[in-house]
């Protein structure tokens, strides 16, 4: 990249930085400023509150979706998915393996076209199915919509809460699976090239192109997701504005309270076939939650939705049979309903 | 020069085709481009993210989109392929 070009990037981003943590810090204000003093919107009303809090909302996930892709992007410039590969075949790790691979599919930006190549390359290195498990049930629960919709809506607790037992159910959930002699349910041409997997070298083949060269197109990338998703987080926050003012509080509680046990079983088997947008059901499930839901059930039934989805399900298909299909989801339906019901007795 | 984009018909590996196109129309260069999406095919050149672009059998992107510039880098002067 010509000179020029490199001293506007740090320019624009030693500039871009400080103003988007600045607009972050005092979006409440702008807000209330907005609505209440230039639409002159009633603060006490109803529907005052709800435009306050759709505004107020949306624009401080975006923010965060912003950032956190980027910073996903750049983690990954750093510690592509090669590298993890090459450290999970050459070297000893005494069951770590389970947990780098659950750290990875954490930090690693979802992609549901590319789990499939991703699990023929953990194969085709030789890695055991269990660890390649822990890697596939993680990666699109933990993903970079999930944790920005959930710092934006939830805070930081239930963000933590949220990506920690999701890591922690892919390092079990991996093991035990990887317990079960699963490698027999691979699809045949699978298996064939699990016979010939071969080590791979101890280097990873290393992009040429230099960092601060990708700096634009991660950013770029950064932005495309926000992009994407824009449209499903509007219409997310708006329907849960919309209910927030309007739907009384504890009106949940009467149906999805904790004493009734079904209640979870029941959210977890109605999340698993939803794909929903994990952007368009969270600010949902937040006034769900406002309106006397447990959190724990509510947490399950997210995780459910984000974690486990029929379209992953036939796209797995090309790897695996049915029936190994069927044992993964159930085995992390279940895992699912006991982590619920563990929210809801702790927290 | 061959060049190959890597991709099983996601997004992501459609908008690296029109990059590429584009970048090939613009500099007038000498390149057939064909787009595989078998998958079989796609790990024969080892790579576990999409899309990826390979020049001449060697990749030299994969898993995500460069910009315009950095592809006419890559298609031009060749500084980043050995």
């Amino acid at each position: 990249m010509e000179k020029i070009k490199k001293n506007r990037l740090i320019l624009s981003l030693s500039a871009g930085l400080p103003a988007l943590i600045l607009l972050y810090h005092f979006l409440q204000r702008l807000v209330n400023y907005f609505t209440y003093n230039l639409l002159g919107l009633n603060p006490d009303s109803h529907f005052g509150t709800s435009v306050n809090f759709f505004f107020y909302d949306t624009i401080k996930i975006l923010i965060l979706l912003f950032v956190i892709s980027s910073l996903m992007g750049v983690i990954n410039a750093y510690f592509p998915i090669e590298r993890l590969r090459v450290y999970l075949t050459t070297r000893k790790l005494f069951g770590l393996q389970y947990v780098f691979a659950s750290f990875f599919g954490a930090i690693t930006p979802f992609c549901s076209c590319s789990s499939i190549p991703l699990f023929i390359g953990f194969v085709k290195g030789g890695i055991p199915l269990g660890v390649t498990f822990a890697f596939l049930i993680t990666s699109p629960l933990v993903n970079e919509v999930a944790v920005a919709m959930f710092l934006g809506l939830f805070g930081w607790k239930t963000t933590l809460i949220y990506a920690g037992s999701g890591i922690v159910m892919g390092i079990v959930g991996g093991f035990i699976l990887g317990k079960f002699n699963l490698d027999r349910y691979l699809s045949h041409w699978v298996k064939e090239l699990q016979a010939n997997s071969e080590k791979e070298a101890e280097n990873w083949e290393k992009e040429k192109t230099p960092f601060i060269d990708r700096l634009p197109a991660i950013i770029k990338e950064g932005w495309d997701i926000v992009s994407k998703v824009l449209i499903y987080v509007i219409i997310g926050i708006a329907i849960g504005a919309a209910m927030h003012g309007y739907v009384p509080e504890n009106f949940f509680a009467k149906y999805l309270s904790a004493e009734r046990w079904y209640a979870m079983p029941l959210a977890v088997l109605a999340g698993v076939p939803m794909y929903a947008n994990a952007a368009g059901i969270i600010p949902v499930i937040q006034v769900f939650v406002a309106k006397g839901v447990p959190l724990g059930t509510a947490l399950a039934f997210m995780m459910a939705v984000v974690g486990l989805s029929l379209p992953e399900a036939t796209l797995l298909k090309k790897v695996m049979t049915w029936k190994l299909i069927g044992i993964f989801f159930g085995t992390i339906s279940i895992f699912i309903i006991i982590l619920g019901y563990l929210f809801n007795w702790i927290l | 020069m061959e060049i190959k984009i890597l991709g099983t018909g996601c997004p992501k590996c459609k908008s690296l085709e029109k990059a590429t196109r584009e970048v090939v129309a613009q500099n007038n260069i000498d390149a057939t481009i064909t787009k595989v999406e078998d998958i079989m095919e796609i790990m024969n050149f080892n790579v576990m993210t999409t899309p990826a672009l390979v020049v001449n059998g060697k990749v030299v992107v994969k898993g995500r989109i460069p910009s315009n510039d950095e592809l006419k880098q890559i298609l031009t002067n060749k500084i980043y392929i050995i």
